[in-house]
């Protein structure tokens, strides 16, 4: 897939959680290359804006627009090149690590048992393969996770805290998959509490405050 | 990589979820279970004289059929929601609808279609002749399919919802009375020597409704529940 022209803008939005107003007015725009990090403390609305974004929770006010284009009404193009991972694994745990791939990443693109099986290995967990998703570590359903995001070829990543769970070498597989992404013309945005591409020069960053 | 065309995507759900109940077969033949032993109390609780179940046996496979599509219905959504499932089906760029139908089709060739294929065995112990066989299956293979639709909408609906399942019956049951009178009118119908053909056709009238309008509703259903 290009991810040549994709850009992404928030403009005004407004949300609410009951009755808490929970984003006032936030603002933002990524361009292809860029990894936008959302910090704040506990409750201040991360996971709110995240799922704004991605559509599953709508604003009450504002817009969102993709490649230039508002995503009101083209809900499914935008949902095709969006690639999310939300505070759940979405894992199955009767399945195996790659029938999990299979049947959750196979809906969006056709994979073949040797894509599967390369990212697997990408995110180091190939030899756990054939295990139900059950007998997996807390870490390593993490990195399933991460498994269908990459098979999920999408433009634009939501990421909600991907680093949970995760050793130190799993933090710095997530920062170098995130900079692969990035590197191709990638869009990234992500929730984090940790250290996480502090360094890097394609990192934006966008406080939320209380 | 291509994208997935939607065809394939319903059938990767779809095999998923019998892939899934083959690994949990107990809870699959739950219903199945309750239909037969349900079927079974009643002639030790009224009569065992076969001309007096007769009056009453297409009634009461009609009933214990409509409660145990029921029994199963709750689950339906409820695990996919909660491990995220729902989510990423949502945000698949796959038409929600068509993912959705694709579960409920799994769901009922796996709750709907036992009930159908015994139905025979059970009738026959309720003094259904043979005559009647092709009308009460052809009938609840229409109303289980039609059931499993309208389960499907409100389960779609409340399974956000704490302490769902009440009110699931509630929303459902009173839907699947047309079902129930209509298929147990057919079998009765059937067994007088009249033809069944006007009560079928209105069940397949009222499936083919459930099958085009019901995506639609499910998903609509499912984006709600997935806010919170």
């Amino acid at each position: 897939m290009s991810f040549d022209g994709a850009s992404f803008e928030a403009r005004d939005i407004n949300a609410w959680r009951g009755d808490r107003h929970i984003l006032r007015d936030v603002s933002f725009r990524v361009d292809r290359g860029d990894f936008l990090k959302i910090t704040g403390p506990n409750g201040v609305g991360k996971t709110t804006l995240l799922r704004v974004i991605c559509g599953l929770l709508p604003a009450e006010t504002g817009e969102l627009h993709w490649r230039g284009k508002s995503i009101r009404g083209a809900r499914d193009e935008f949902n095709a090149e969006l690639g999310y991972l939300g505070h759940l694994n979405s894992l199955k745990a009767d399945l195996t690590a790659r029938e999990n791939l299979r049947f959750l990443a196979g809906l969006r693109q056709s994979l073949t048992a040797a894509d599967i099986d390369a990212t697997l290995d990408r995110v180091g967990i190939l030899s756990r393969g054939d295990l139900p998703a059950r007998s997996l570590s807390a870490g390593q359903k993490r990195r399933l996770a991460l498994a269908r995001l990459l098979l999920a070829d999408a433009a634009l990543w939501i990421l909600d805290e991907p680093v949970t769970n995760l050793d130190t070498a799993g933090i710095q597989l997530v920062e170098s998959v995130i900079l692969d992404h990035v590197q191709r013309g990638g869009l990234a945005i992500a929730a984090a509490h940790q250290r996480l591409l502090d360094d890097a020069p394609c990192l934006r960053r966008l406080e939320l405050e209380p | 990589m291509t994208r997935t065309p939607i065809t394939e995507a319903a059938r990767l759900v779809f095999v998923r979820d019998l892939t899934l109940a083959w690994r949990r077969w107990d809870e699959v033949a739950q219903p199945l279970i309750f239909y037969v032993v349900v079927t079974t109390m009643f002639p030790l609780a009224t009569t065992p004289d076969l001309s007096q179940l007769r009056e009453i046996g297409g009634g009461v496979v009609w009933v214990a059929a409509l409660l145990s599509s029921l029994l199963a219905l709750e689950a339906l959504f409820r695990a996919d929601v909660e491990d995220g499932t729902m989510e990423q089906w949502v945000l698949s760029g796959q038409p929600l609808g068509w993912v959705l139908l694709a579960k409920v089709a799994a769901h009922w060739v796996l709750t709907g279609l036992p009930l159908v294929i015994m139905s025979p065995i059970v009738g026959t112990g309720l003094g259904l002749p043979v005559s009647v066989w092709g009308v009460l299956m052809l009938s609840l293979l229409l109303g289980t399919g039609t059931l499993s639709v309208l389960g499907g909408i409100g389960a779609a609906l409340t399974v956000g919802v704490r302490r769902g399942s009440v009110l699931l019956s509630l929303l459902v049951l009173p839907l699947a009375m047309p079902m129930l009178i209509f298929g147990s009118r057919a079998v009765s119908m059937q067994m007088d020597g009249d033809s069944p053909a006007g009560p079928l056709q209105l069940l397949a009238a009222i499936f083919f409704m459930a099958l085009s309008l019901g995506p639609i509703a499910m998903s609509a259903a499912i984006r709600i529940s997935v806010e919170n």
